[in-house]
């Protein structure tokens, strides 16, 4: 019997998971996937909103502006990459310039600071590699950048370190409630308990709402496609550059990621299946061609991967945060942009609910600051030195293409929450993530698995479930 | 700092036959530096036949030819270090190297030869659209999977790219009894050597269908079909042929990319054509003291070019550390008219006039031409030659009076003539 079942590894679950383990309670955070970060999170634009975009006196608007603030002391404490590079977003069209006051004010009004509306010329000082036709700009400062997966994985380890558990493969299919208890079955047929839930279920978090809530929620799949373009034009953008919407529609964006390559997408298209995580030739042509606005010189030789994820569009065009009609019964659905921005606000506030409700005791023990992995490639060769002679396994450089070394890759799969299969690994260290795209490591990473987590080489796999990379020994 | 007069970057085949030619130009203080646990490079996931032919006169395997030179190197007590990974090397020739033992180490080298091979074209570098699941390997990873670890990548196989890579493992798939369902080229024509086609392909009746391309892959965790279809003379899919292929499995053989990042941060300048160096005859790059050679430089056929021209350059190299070579003004080779690129690209006012060989590739498939170097108007070579195709180098040789010509030219053309060249 827990206290408190979150469903859901995404960022606002694992979020949510670590605000409350700064109370004493036993929580357990359940997951359909192999990982954390394995839905919404690990496949989005990875923007630290300023809160311009959002209505005034929407969630979204409120927690966009809240959870913007906290970045800064959140990626210390937790060490996940994070930059506030600021944002550009582009008006290329005087008659349309109404449309960058709009949002200022809007900005203005949800309480966004630093923002200031400049020229083209200014805009092309700030960023050179956009196109001559930019008339003009809206320059919100406070706008960054993180890492969404990475911190996602931060949020949950530093929860399990603070005694929170984590349930993989842990698919829910009926939630009741028996008197003042919630029951949460799995389709594996185990059976959860528990006196609080939190539904961070992204796309799926209608269906669980819907199994005990008699208002229901609708939420749509709303795809995006984008791709990654190689680090080496990493120098032709640093902040991140918005088009302004227009009648001709959302236009896409251009942005460093902090990894230093570049992000161009997303697109956007209502699709059917919750699963349907597809590129399309269609999308991807169009998210390019329209990156070409923003920025002519973009090359599509310098492309490296493309990918596609989902965005969970509630019918009401906000985020439903908060307890249902069923008491006890908590809410965190419709997690679309900016939702990785706000996820921290709406953490903390939930988790302040939650607490309250169970009269919950603070956990004396708590540690708030988390650690990542020492990054070989980010270090001084005196660093690399030091850790070397303390760990030999730092020497040898398995992934070239991000200068990955073995002993990233063992802390990434022994750590707590640890990566089971190759893309946790690539998520935690950037294994697999340059430009050969795993082309070279991925024998040497499945063997490091295999070896590390006593398995045998043909149970590794790519992102848990039915994905074995190879299917058995040879003859 | 440790010093060295010649440190090698790679212990491949073009690093090992680098490494015995400079020793037997008389240079005893060389340093190999190679990233795997054993030398011999790529050569040792190649276990099929075939290698050696012009070298040594007989086939041997990817291994065994591999063995030669290791024994070579072994012979000559020249030094080498595994499982060492270079970081970084400077237009100075400070090459700093990692490994688990020594920690990060900057050696200063009086010359510095860039041996370290090529890479496979991914996934996203051609823009496959749809799903991500296991089941999408590069023909390399995948001859890995097979003959190093001993592990089956898949049952029912679709290849796409008839590079070489993709056609042998066509071959090694179907001996561990996995069904090839097709080699999918986009060009109409194939990347690959023809005695690979027929010996690969045609042999087991594996469909080998041109000017055809993947539009899309699908399955959720794992690969469970790829959508094909064929293209147009601008190379874009026609959507109304498209046809599903069931399949577990999909392996790429879709190019070879030199490994230039190391270069590149030396400051070296890399040919557009070839994304390797652009070198002179000596095999120098535009950074004195910092050579090139093998796959890095430009993607061979066969390793035997690879070995010779990785012998002329350790020979330069060790000339150079003792004076005898140096940065020459140079000459450029023009290559127009069907001639895609040719290695060295610059020729070297050096008055040293020693046979030379030059290696190019074309950019199509022509028939009934004649390849022909000309020196300010003047035909310096010729020769006829009933097809050529860019899955062949061509490769030619011209005696010392020829190369005094050339190296005296203003300008020097290579250029296909005749037939249906342009």
């Amino acid at each position: 019997m827990y206290d408190i079942i979150i469903i859901g590894g995404g960022i606002t679950g694992c979020a949510v998971a670590r605000e409350l383990s700064r109370s004493k309670a036993k929580i357990v955070v359940l997951e359909k996937g192999n990982d954390v970060s394995v839905g919404t999170t690990k496949a989005n634009s990875g923007i630290v909103h300023g809160g311009f975009d959002a209505m005034p006196g929407t969630n979204k608007a409120k927690y966009n502006v809240l959870g913007n603030a906290m970045f800064d002391k959140l990626a210390e404490e937790l060490d996940f990459p994070f930059k506030r590079n600021g944002s550009l977003v582009l008006c290329f069209d005087e008659t349309q310039r109404g449309g960058l006051d709009e949002l200022y004010e809007r900005g203005v009004k949800n309480g966004v600071p630093d923002m200031e509306i400049i020229s083209g010329d200014e805009a092309r000082k700030l960023e050179p590699f956009i196109s001559e036709k930019v008339t003009a700009a809206l320059y919100a400062r406070t706008g960054g950048i993180a890492s969404p997966y990475e911190m996602a994985i931060a949020y949950a380890e530093n929860a399990n370190v603070n005694g929170v558990e984590f349930k993989f493969s842990q698919e829910v299919n009926g939630v009741k409630k028996k008197g003042e208890i919630f029951e949460v079955a799995c389709a594996d047929g185990t059976v959860y308990e528990a006196k609080v839930i939190v539904n961070c279920a992204g796309m799926f978090s209608d269906d669980i709402n819907n199994m005990l809530c008699e208002k229901k929620l609708y939420i749509r799949a709303r795809k995006g496609d984008y791709m990654l373009l190689d680090k080496a034009c990493g120098y032709m953008c640093s902040r991140t550059v918005f088009q302004l919407p227009t009648k001709m529609g959302k236009g896409v964006l251009v942005t460093p990621t902090t990894h230093g390559n570049i992000l161009i997408g997303p697109t956007s298209n209502d699709v059917e299946s919750k699963e349907e995580v597809n590129t399309t030739a269609a999308e991807l042509a169009d998210a390019f061609e329209k990156a070409l606005i923003t920025m002519p010189s973009l090359s599509r030789r310098n492309i490296i991967t493309q990918f596609s994820g989902l965005r969970a569009h509630e019918d009401g065009d906000d985020f439903v945060v908060g307890e249902s009609n069923v008491k006890g019964f908590y809410n965190v659905c419709g997690i679309e942009s900016p939702g990785l921005t706000a996820a921290p606000a709406i953490a903390v506030e939930l988790a302040e609910q939650v607490a309250k409700a169970l009269s919950l005791q603070p956990n004396e023990n708590f540690e708030p600051v988390r650690k990542g992995i020492p990054q070989f490639s980010k270090l001084s060769d005196e660093e690399r030195r030091k850790l070397i002679e303390k760990n030999p396994l730092y020497g040898k450089v398995v992934c070239r293409c991000e200068a990955v070394t073995e002993g990233e890759i063992v802390d990434s799969i022994n750590r707590p929450v640890g990566a089971k299969d190759l893309d946790g690994v690539k998520r935690r260290t950037r294994a697999g993530m340059g430009r050969c795209q795993a082309g070279f490591c991925t024998p040497r990473i499945m063997e490091i698995i295999a070896r590390e987590l006593g398995i045998e080489l043909s149970e590794v796999t790519k992102c848990g479930g039915n994905s074995q990379v190879v299917v058995g020994r040879t003859k | 700092m440790a010093v060295k007069n010649l440190v090698i970057v790679g212990g491949g085949p073009a690093g090992l036959a680098a490494a015995k030619a400079a020793y037997d130009c008389g240079e005893r203080d060389i340093l190999i530096l190679e990233r795997e646990n054993e030398l011999g490079g790529i050569l040792e996931q190649c276990i099929h036949n075939g290698f050696g032919l012009h070298t040594f006169k007989e086939e041997l395997t990817g291994p065994e030819y591999a063995q030669r030179y290791i024994d070579e190197v072994a012979k000559r007590g020249i030094e080498y270090k595994l499982a060492s990974t270079v970081l970084e090397v400077t237009d100075e020739k400070k090459v700093t190297y990692v490994n688990a033992t020594d920690g990060v180490v900057t050696v200063q080298a009086k010359a510095v030869i860039l041996a370290c091979g090529c890479r496979e074209r991914p996934r996203g570098a051609i823009n496959i659209a749809g799903m991500r699941g296991a089941g999408v390997f590069s023909a390399g990873t995948a001859q890995r999977l097979v003959n190093i670890e001993g592990y089956l990548p898949g049952r029912e196989v679709v290849i796409l790219g008839s590079g070489d890579i993709g056609l042998i493992m066509a071959r090694r798939m179907t001996f561990e009894g996995a069904k090839v369902k097709a080699v999918v080229e986009l060009m109409p024509y194939s990347s690959g050597l023809n005695r690979n086609i027929v010996q690969c392909l045609n042999d087991f009746g594996i469909p080998l269908k041109f000017s055809h391309t993947v539009v899309e892959i699908r399955g959720k965790d794992r690969v469970e079909g790829v959508v094909i279809a064929a293209v147009d003379k601008n190379v874009n899919p026609v959507m109304e042929t498209a046809e599903l292929i069931p399949c577990d499995t999909l392996l790429l053989s879709v190019g070879l990319l030199p490994e230039n990042e190391l270069a590149k941060n030396a400051g070296v300048a890399l040919s557009p054509v070839t994304g390797g160096a652009v070198v002179d005859d000596n095999m120098m790059t535009n950074v004195e003291g910092i050579f090139q050679c093998g796959n890095v430089l430009h993607v061979h056929d066969l390793v035997d070019f690879v070995s010779s021209e990785s012998e002329n350059a350790g020979k330069c190299a060790a000339e150079y550390i003792n004076g005898k070579r140096g940065a020459d003004e140079k000459v450029t080779v023009k290559t127009v008219k069907g001639v895609r690129y040719c290695v060295p690209q610059q020729l070297s006012r050096d008055g040293n006039f020693e046979p030379l060989n030059l290696k190019m590739r074309v950019s199509n498939v022509f028939k009934k031409v004649e390849l022909t170097v000309t020196c300010d108007g003047e035909k310096v070579y010729s020769r006829k030659r009933p097809v050529v195709a860019p899955g062949e180098m061509e490769n030619i040789t011209l005696n010392s009076e020829q190369v005094r010509k050339l190296k005296t030219a203003k300008e020097i053309v290579i250029s296909l003539e005749g037939g249906d060249a342009k």
